[in-house]
Order: structure tokens, then C-alpha cells, then sequence
């Protein structure tokens, strides 16, 4: 049987080129194995041997990781690689990344197998998981020899065509992708046995971990709220007859902004909300009940806030999914900001 | 109390010139059906259609699904405060037509679309896809307020349910299930030394439309609180929950048929101890969540004494706050939990599966699957229930691929399903 060709990619640090001092070392191509290839051609034995490692720096790599990836990927393909083994990059913050993004172009433009490994919290993790094979490692270099036994298994089984098992089988960060299948037993019956587990203190499994949503710090309070410029952000989808803009009463990636200004108040029959997920008539019937231009207005004539913005912005919050919620809320905050809006009524449903 | 539920297996509905059973097939003589359930005046008109199942054919506008029971013996009557007077169930004898299901349907506004397939891919995920159904398609009285529309239709569908259900009064079951439980205190020693589990239930009570009814009238007020399982089987809680996704409610069939109650009564003395169910409401303010979170967990841990709780939901977003509020409280109070979830995952599922992850102490989900994830229901030769589809513009009768959201129950919340999701 053929050998498989191999190829390595490292940092400049595995790679021995040197520290931080030099990670900003342009990529570069090496015979063999270097370094921790040692450990990796040793995981492959007979079946295959490590033709050539491709080195780069951490500083060069994070800078533009697009140019990097694409001069790595040309120094790799003269090797004619049937494998490519980035890392495992463990903890090192630019180190992960880089052997995602390698993984990822290989991948894409040669069309073999690539696979990496990295700890759980690298943050190319949270980057690559979904496109890239990440075998979970620890998170120090002292997971060396594990780490390869593990990718090289997984590297071998994707060369052969067999596909991956689950997350937990093949060693690998989930990628968090859930899918629908049929269970043996109703949710039921598969409830009562894993609560009696974790009742009698033995080991148990939950089919489900509670997601991590990022603890967002608030902004500091107004100072002077008599001088504030203050803009309502409306979350229930408040919009004008015949939703011009196209909002979608649930999981919204579209928001609007509307014009407020030289209005007391807001009238039945101005805004109405689309919003999947509550009762609406209330706020039809009167839309200052979600967007209260009536009592900001009073409050502007009693002087004890500055001015209302002439816009407020709105979008639908209904099963909007966290990455469609922040780029939205990135972008309105951007444009708030850039209006020297100074405190924003973020009016939920 | 003790409750034999006598079950009668019925294998086919046909319209005939009187209701009765015979050889496990039911006959139903649609202009009595028809007389009974339009003396209420809010319903214009209504057609009976029959469903059945392994057909090409599709239910839509579906709003609930009730299973026919009456009681034969005992006290009360099935669906205590709703078409039964309200007293006490739970005990004696009824009669259950399994095999059957009414249907509700009916046209609401803003009230989403709900499928029910009776073959293909779709009717793997819920029961009363099995079964041979009878459907009501009402025409609401011109001008009917929404609320009223529900009311009407729902009378309707119960009123059904009990009328089939009489034809099997004097009829000798097929099975004879038998469910007793007994005072905590009067429990023999061994069972009392086993794992205690209890198991609390909420209820989705907010607002019109989304409200279940418990002995009658809706849990918008009801402090959490404790039933007896078996008053479940005889109706105590129906479904009137039309305006929410349809997969993230509890369908009646479901509250009578509830999984984790079954599982909990049929391990009940050999490696548990079933020390109770309380309902406890998804209320929409937070000061009545914390309220009720509090109550359920010393109704759990000091009243009934549970080493553990299983939780379940109604409903997304509101519900996954109480879900949390129930879980910590129990776990503070050294009750251990577990929590079953269905996950809103988004199309590719990726997405949190949970709105609200405020416990730390939330650690073991059963999953019921992703309501998100898209399934293709095929082409279907008939359609029940209308001539267009709530907010699409496809035929009904078409090929579809719609998000399992929109069946109904299907990721049951109360656990009626083996739809989970694994992790890729």
C-alpha cells in the first residue's frame, strides 16, 4: 500500500524558528518533519510519511489571513499532499485561527482532508468548528501525543471516505450544528431514567447544555439627561401600513428606521406591529403604548430629558437568532452613535 | 384514588344512521352530531369530515386534538367544568376510544398555520396521525370576536369527543389499564424508600387564545398547585391554545395521554416513588413567575417530599424564563432536575436552542427536537379544513417544506415524541 504524503503546518514557535520575537516571519517550506512532526510521523507509522512542513508566524498569519492561508497553500501544493495536519495549535490564541483558516482553504481548493486540533476555548474554535475538523485537545503542549493519535485516526478515516461519528467519538469540539432524528425511546421514559442518574449521583449524559450567551456589560449611566439626545428602539416590529421595508414578523434580519419629528404623538393608523409573538391589537389600537413619543414629548417640554431623535429604529425580536440580533444591534448602535445619540429607550415586547 | 381506564380499540369511523360501536369500528350519525353542536349559534355552520390514517391527505388550520373518553363509573364527568359539570373525576371507571381523535379546526385571524399530514414523513411524528380522525370545520357567525370564535369551537371539539366517547358506555373494553395511587402516607414502606420524582407541569395561561383550561377556566390566576394524575385522564386540563406556533403547544390528546405521568405511573414501585404533578403557570409578568417558581418548588420538595423533578413547558421564549425560575428554585432547595426542552435551533441548527439561560444549576434536557429544522411533506390527494393556507401562498395540497413548527405537538413539550436532536 502507498504511503500517504503528509504535510505539516506550524507556527514559528513548533516550527523552531523562534519566539515572539519572530512571529512575523513570512510562510516557509521545510523537507520532513520538524519539531512536533516527529510525534506526528510516529502517529502514522507505516501508513504514511510527513513529505514537508510549511511554517508561518502567528504576527504574519493574524495580520491578513486571507493572504497568509493563500502563500501557505502554495508552498503545500508542490508537495502533492494526500493529508494536510495543522497545529494542534492547543491554547495559542493566533496559533488556532491560523490552522482553522489553513484547514479551511485546503480544504476548499485542494480537496483533501484537513484536520487540526485545538482546546475548546482557542478562539479558533468558535471561529472554524462549523467548517473545519477540530480534534478537542488540552490546552497545553503536555496533550502532544494524544492530540496526534486523534487527529491522525480521524485524518486516516476521512482519506479512507468513512464519515465522522459523533463529536464525543471522534474526539472533536462539537460544531454545534443539532439535527432531527428518531430516538428509540419517548423523551419520556429517557427523562425518568436520566433524572433517577443524576438522583442516585451516578454519571449522566443530557442530550442538550445550556447556551452561553456573552454577559454584556451596560454602558455607564446618562450624565445629564436634560441634554440628552434619546432614540427609541422598538423590538416588536412597529411599522408603517403595508411594512414597507419588508420586516419579518419572526426571526428578523431586516430593520427600518421612521420618521418622528414635528410629531406630539403617534397615531392609530401611523405604525402598527407585525410581531409574531405577542397579541397586537394594543399596540394598533395605539402605538405609543410601544413607541412613546407622546410621553417623551412631554418630558422634552418639561426639560427633564434633551430632545427626542427625529427616527426611531425598530426590528422584530420574535425567534430573531443571536447572530441576526447583533449585526443588527451593531448597526443601529453605529448609526445612534454617529447622530450623537445619547441614550436609547430599547422598548421590548 | 383509583381510576380504570377501559380501553376500546377502534380501527375505523364511518358516518351511519346511528352512533354506535360495533366490531371495532365507530358509526356516527352526523345529523345528531351535527343538531348537538350547532344549538351554539356562534358557530354558522360546520361540516364533519373523517380522516384516516396511511391516506394522502392533509388536516390544515388545526387546533386541537382530543381523544374520546367518558366516564362509565364514578364521580363527575369528562371534562369537568367544560361539557362535564365541574366536580370531581379521576376515579371509578372510563371508557377511552383509542384509535379516535376530534379534530378542531377552524379560520381564526392571525392565528398560525397548523398541519396535520396523515402519511409521509410528517405523521412519523405524532400520534393522531395514526389514528382515524373525526374533523370539525366550523363557519364562525359573521363578525364573531376572535376570542369567541375560539370558545366556539373549542365547546365544539369537546362536546364531539364526549359524544363519540358515549357510544362506548356499555361496551366491554379490549384493555383495562389500571391507575392507583395512593396517599403519600399511605404508601407501603419499600415504595416510600425509593426515588421520589415529581413532576411539575406548566401550563401556558397569558392571554386570549393561549390560554389552557384547568377545571374549566383558564390558569391566568392560578397560583401553582397540585393535582392527581388521574384527573388528567379524565379531561381536567383541555387545550385552548391556538394562537402560538403549533408545535410548542399541548394539544388536549396530549394532557389526557401525558407521557411523563404514564412513564412515572408504570415505574411507579419498582425503581420510583410518584410523589405527584403540579401545574404551575407561565405567567407574563415577573414578579407572579417568581411566585410561582417558589410555590412549585416547596410543593415538590416540602410538601411532597421529591428527591427529583421533571420538568416540561408550553411554549418558547416566556416559558424558557419559568423553566429556569422552576429549576433553580428546585435545585436551591435540594431537589435534583431535569428539564425537557424542545430547541428552536434556526433552519441549519446552529442557533441557541433556549432564550433564557439563567440557571447554573440547569444541567440534564431531554431534547424534543428542532422546530426549525425543515421536513418535506409530499404532495397529498385531499385536503380537510379549507382552501388556502394561513400566510402561504402555496396550494394546500402541494408538496411542501415547511419547518416541523408548524405540525402540531410535534416536538411535544410534554415529551409525546422520540423527535431529539444529535449534535454534529
Amino acid at each position: 500500500m502507498e504511503k500517504l504524503r503528509v504535510v505539516h503546518f506550524l507556527n514559528q514557535f513548533f516550527g523552531g524558528i523562534g519566539g515572539e520575537e519572530m512571529a512575523h516571519v513570512a510562510p516557509q517550506a521545510r523537507e520532513g518533519p520538524i519539531g512536533p512532526g516527529t510525534a506526528l510521523q510516529a502517529a502514522l507509522g507505516e501508513r504514511g510519511q510527513v513529505v514537508g512542513t510549511v511554517i508561518c508566524g502567528d504576527n504574519y498569519f493574524a495580520k491578513d489571513m486571507d493572504k497568509a492561508a493563500q502563500e501557505v497553500l502554495r508552498l503545500i501544493e508542490p508537495y502533492r499532499p494526500d493529508l494536510l495536519i495543522a497545529g494542534p495549535a492547543f491554547n495559542a490564541g493566533r496559533y488556532g485561527p491560523a490552522c482553522g483558516k489553513v484547514c479551511h482553504m485546503v480544504r476548499e481548493q485542494l480537496g483533501i482532508p484537513a484536520v487540526t486540533g485545538m482546546y475548546e476555548e482557542n478562539p479558533g474554535a468558535e471561529l472554524f468548528r462549523r467548517t473545519v475538523y477540530l480534534v478537542k485537545t488540552a490546552a497545553s503542549a503536555k496533550g502532544m501525543p494524544e492530540a496526534m493519535t486523534t487527529m491522525i485516526q480521524l485524518a486516516l478515516k476521512l482519506h479512507a471516505g468513512e464519515p465522522p461519528g459523533a463529536p464525543e467519538e471522534e474526539g472533536l469540539i462539537p460544531r454545534g450544528v443539532k439535527k432531527n432524528r428518531l430516538a428509540e425511546h419517548l423523551a419520556s421514559e429517557r427523562a425518568v431514567d436520566l433524572l433517577l442518574k443524576k438522583i442516585k449521583g451516578e454519571p449522566y449524559r443530557s442530550e442538550m447544555h445550556l447556551p452561553k450567551f456573552e454577559k454584556v456589560p451596560p454602558a455607564p449611566p446618562v450624565q445629564e439627561l436634560s441634554k440628552a439626545l434619546i432614540a427609541i428602539v422598538v423590538e416588536g416590529g412597529l411599522v408603517p401600513p403595508g411594512n414597507p421595508d419588508g420586516i419579518e414578523s419572526a426571526r428578523a434580519t431586516r430593520y427600518a428606521k421612521y420618521p418622528i419629528a414635528g410629531k406630539d404623538a403617534l397615531m392609530q393608523g401611523d405604525f402598527a406591529p407585525i410581531s409574531g409573538g405577542f397579541e397586537k391589537a394594543f399596540g394598533a389600537q395605539n402605538p405609543n403604548r410601544m413607541c412613546p413619543v407622546d410621553v417623551l414629548r412631554e418630558l422634552e417640554k418639561e426639560k427633564r430629558v434633551g430632545k427626542l431623535y427625529d427616527y426611531f429604529y425598530t426590528t422584530t425580536g420574535f425567534a430573531t437568532s443571536l447572530a441576526s440580533a447583533t449585526k443588527m444591534g451593531k448597526a443601529i448602535a453605529k448609526e445612534l452613535t454617529e447622530a450623537d445619540v445619547g441614550a436609547v429607550l430599547l422598548v421590548s415586547t | 384514588m383509583k381510576l380504570e381506564l377501559g380501553v376500546c380499540l377502534i380501527k375505523d369511523i364511518q358516518f351511519g344512521k346511528t352512533t354506535r360501536i360495533s366490531d371495532h369500528a365507530l358509526f356516527v350519525n352526523k345529523e345528531e352530531l351535527l343538531t348537538l353542536l350547532l344549538g351554539d349559534r356562534r358557530l354558522e355552520s360546520l361540516e364533519l369530515e373523517i380522516a384516516r390514517p396511511n391516506q394522502k391527505e392533509r388536516i390544515i388550520h388545526v387546533l386541537d386534538v382530543i381523544e374520546p373518553r367518558v366516564k362509565v363509573n364514578g364521580p363527575g364527568e369528562i371534562f369537568p367544568g367544560m361539557v362535564g359539570k365541574r366536580g370531581r373525576v379521576g376515579e371509578g371507571r372510563t371508557h377511552v376510544l383509542r384509535g379516535v381523535t376530534v379534530v378542531e379546526t377552524g379560520q381564526i385571524p392571525a392565528v398560525p398555520e397548523a398541519l396535520l399530514d396523515m402519511s409521509g414523513p410528517a405523521a412519523e411524528l405524532v400520534p393522531y396521525a395514526r389514528t382515524c380522525n373525526l374533523v370539525l370545520v366550523p363557519q364562525f357567525a359573521d363578525g364573531l370576536e376572535r376570542v369567541e370564535c375560539a370558545h366556539a369551537i373549542k365547546m365544539a371539539g369537546l362536546k364531539a369527543a364526549a359524544y363519540l366517547a358515549e357510544a362506548s358506555r356499555n361496551l366491554q373494553p379490549d384493555q383495562l389499564e389500571i391507575y392507583d395511587l395512593v396517599p403519600l402516607p399511605d404508601l407501603a414502606d419499600e415504595v416510600k424508600g425509593l426515588p421520589r420524582i415529581a413532576y411539575i407541569y406548566q401550563l401556558q395561561s397569558q392571554a386570549d387564545l393561549c390560554e389552557p383550561f384547568v377545571y374549566g377556566d383558564n390558569a391566568r390566576k392560578l397560583l401553582s398547585t397540585l393535582l392527581h394524575p388521574n384527573e388528567l385522564m379524565d379531561g381536567a386540563i383541555v387545550s385552548g391554545n391556538y394562537e402560538m406556533p403549533p408545535c410548542f403547544k399541548n394539544v388536549t390528546y396530549t394532557h389526557q395521554n401525558n407521557p411523563v405521568v404514564h412513564t412515572l405511573y408504570r415505574r411507579h414501585g419498582r425503581d420510583l416513588c410518584f410523589v405527584g404533578v403540579i401545574v404551575a403557570n407561565e405567567h407574563p409578568t415577573l414578579h407572579e413567575k417568581e411566585r410561582s417558581a417558589v410555590m412549585a418548588a416547596k410543593l415538590a420538595r416540602d410538601i411532597l417530599g421529591a428527591d427529583g423533578v421533571i420538568i416540561t413547558k408550553e411554549g418558547g421564549g416566556h416559558a424558557d424564563t419559568d423553566l429556569m425560575l422552576n429549576c433553580q428554585r428546585c435545585e436551591e432547595v435540594g431537589a435534583k432536575t431535569i428539564l425537557v426542552v424542545d430547541e428552536p435551533a434556526g433552519p441549519d441548527g446552529t442557533a441557541p436552542p433556549l432564550s433564557d439561560a439563567s440557571s447554573d444549576r440547569a444541567d440534564a434536557f431531554v431534547s424534543t427536537g428542532n422546530s426549525n429544522e425543515l421536513i418535506e411533506l409530499p404532495a397529498v390527494e385531499r385536503v380537510i379544513g379549507g382552501k388556502t393556507l394561513a400566510g402561504m401562498s402555496d396550494p394546500p395540497e402541494a408538496a411542501l417544506t415547511v419547518p416541523v413548527m408548524m405540525i402540531p405537538s410535534a416536538t411535544s413539550q410534554v415529551g409525546f415524541t422520540r423527535l431529539t436532536t444529535v449534535e454534529l
